[in-house]
């Protein structure tokens, strides 16, 4: 099932991209290239088959690592200036973004 | 001796710690051959921080206060983020990005004594077979420089190949380390899956990737992989609870009973007649230091392709939403509102690779088509992961080409993304399995080009795998070949 260019302009916007018009036509052949290939899947009886999310599911000796959480105690310093370093735009700590309510 | 660039990091670390040479010393040759940035394989040198490390180094080895690996050099692949050197994951969405914190695996392999000599090349956000995807452009093959280094490590595989440093870090997701290896002709280990700490690699797909280094034999392997393993509980949810290893320990034993599988899937039509010949004269030279050939199967490994260019780019495109211009890194100059931000940051900021594998994973999880691929992709990951289970009943080790060619040249198929792609078909199910894999020379082919040996273990044998590489170029020398020097 090829995909459309209704379907590229609907992906694009749900994963906030801006795409130009001539990248969403280079994009919707390659990306129905790709789907060629996947179609096979398809055919594979998985019935029965639990998804595996994560390699670690898959190890026969390794205990289950789900529900691991560190102890809930501040470990890291409070280092504003060097984690804002970075970022496009900040004044008096704060990030700045464009106003969302009016 | 041999100049001090051709030295191994097990010599570099004797040389170093019985006061033969200083760290200063190592680092100061070191980047001189840095200057002109050789294959464009680094992304940012900073010669005040190499030096201030090295100067901490020979304190410490005066001072006997040396770790294992105390003045030898690395460079770190820039999906790794380092305090003191731009961190940019090849893309134009981190340039200038500076990190407050080093990554785990920064920081281990500093504490074992290694000196940072610079940040290396690669496909942007490690999304790439052939290190064209960088922003920063790409890199070029030591070997034949008109070819592609292999990727996404292409940085780290060209220097070491260069001689430009003794040892780099590597990521691997769906072959990152060992193709880039086996295309370079140097040696690269790609452990278990959570075997090395996540903590500080920019993300790409959280399930597959994992660190590894990239060296020129499996001795060196060894020591580099024993300093960047070990668990990190608190700040990576997936690192194994498994004790840090020696790996060196394990060098040491024969290849005598060792069963090596090979599987009638890895020999198809599509391997090149050369990586064959080259293949099967070192499943040849395995035998003739006691290894026994056992022929396995591994019935999943065309699916293995599209299996994980779903799953990949579906963490990827959740991972990579972090990207939209507030906290880090680009943010567009001209802009409607927030939404309108978001999309023309992201536009601007990511290349085209990158914003295939975003769309590819927002629509495999989007509404109505979770199940018929997302959801089928990981279960027939599960039939992959547990063919390997029924293979491993077989045979210690199995055996096989890394990649179906050596490197191909530069721009043969960058405009061909599903060419490249299904080049990557050996590399995967051992990804997908999140079983230790890695790769070793095994001599030229066509073009006097390098061919690849992988090696895949069961989960936490990395030891063995290594000791079989390492008996291997005990016995051989294609591992001492270089670029540019004749045989």
């Amino acid at each position: 099932m090829a995909l459309t260019h209704q379907d590229i302009a609907r992906i694009a916007n749900l994963a906030r991209l801006d795409l130009q018009p001539e990248e969403s036509a280079r994009m919707l052949g390659q990306i129905n290239a790709f789907f060629d290939i996947v179609t096979q899947i398809s055919q594979v009886d998985t019935s029965g088959v639990l998804p595996m999310a994560h390699p670690l599911d898959a190890m026969p000796t390794m205990p289950p690592i789900n529900l691991r959480l560190r102890s809930d105690a501040a470990s890291e310093p409070n280092d504003r200036q060097a984690n804002q370093r970075s970022a496009p735009a900040v004044e008096r700590g704060l990030f700045l973004v464009p106003k969302v309510i009016e | 001796m041999d100049e001090l660039h051709n030295q191994s990091v097990a010599q570099l670390a004797a040389l170093l710690k019985n006061k033969k040479v200083s760290a200063v010393e190592v680092a100061t040759r070191f980047l001189a051959r840095l200057g002109g940035n050789p294959h464009n394989a680094f992304l940012d040198i900073n010669s005040e921080v190499t030096l201030a490390q090295a100067r901490e180094s020979d304190a410490k080895l005066s001072a006997g206060t040396a770790g294992p690996l105390e003045g030898v050099p690395i460079a770190h692949k820039d999906v790794f983020v380092t305090k003191d050197l731009a961190t940019t994951a090849g893309s134009r969405m981190l340039s200038g990005y500076r990190s407050p914190f080093d990554a785990t695996v920064v920081a281990r392999l500093r504490q074992a004594g290694m000196v940072t000599l610079g940040k290396l090349n690669c496909d942007e956000f490690a999304m790439g077979s052939a290190n064209e995807n960088s922003a920063y452009g790409a890199v070029n093959n030591p070997w034949n420089t008109a070819h592609v280094p292999g990727g996404s490590s292409g940085g780290s595989a060209a220097a070491v190949a260069a001689r430009l440093t003794p040892a780099a870090t590597g990521t691997d997701t769906g072959g990152s380390i060992r193709q880039p290896a086996a295309f370079c002709g140097i040696t690269g280990i790609k452990p278990t899956y959570g075997r090395a700490s996540r903590y500080g690699m920019v993300a790409y797909a959280s399930s597959l990737d994992q660190a590894g280094p990239m060296a020129r034999s499996a001795e060196d392997c060894a020591l580099l992989l024993s300093a960047m393993c070990g668990p990190d509980l608190d700040r990576d949810s997936t690192s194994l609870d498994a004790a840090a290893e020696d790996f060196s320990a394990g060098l040491g034993h024969n290849l005598n009973g060792l069963r090596v599988g090979v599987p009638k899937e890895f020999f198809g039509e599509g391997l090149a007649a050369d990586v064959r010949r080259a293949i099967d004269a070192a499943l040849t030279q395995l035998q003739a230091q006691g290894a026994t050939l056992v022929p396995i199967a591994l019935p999943r490994t065309e699916l293995s392709i599209p299996v994980y260019y779903i799953i990949a780019p579906a963490e990827a495109s959740s991972n990579l939403s972090r990207f939209d211009g507030v906290k880090f890194g680009h943010r567009a100059a001209d802009f409607a509102d927030l939404t309108d931000m978001y999309k023309k940051t992201r536009a601007e900021g990511f290349g085209q690779e990158v914003k295939r594998r975003i769309m590819t994973g927002a629509y495999v999880l989007s509404h109505g088509y979770y199940d018929a691929y997302y959801l089928q992709a990981q279960k027939i990951r599960r039939m992959i992961a547990d063919d390997f289970q029924s293979a491993f009943a077989q045979c210690d080790v199995i055996a096989g080409p890394v990649a179906p060619t050596t490197a191909w040249k530069l721009g043969d198929k960058s405009d061909d993304p599903v060419a490249s792609y299904l080049a990557d078909i050996f590399t995967l199910p051992a990804s997908l399995a999140g079983l230790p894999c890695m790769s070793l020379p095994v001599g030229l082919g066509e073009g006097g080009m390098p061919v690849g040996l992988q090696l895949i273990g069961n989960y936490l044998l990395e030891a063995k795998l290594l000791n079989v590489a390492h008996q291997y170029q005990l016995a051989t020398e294609h591992h001492q070949q270089q670029p540019g020097v004749a045989a």
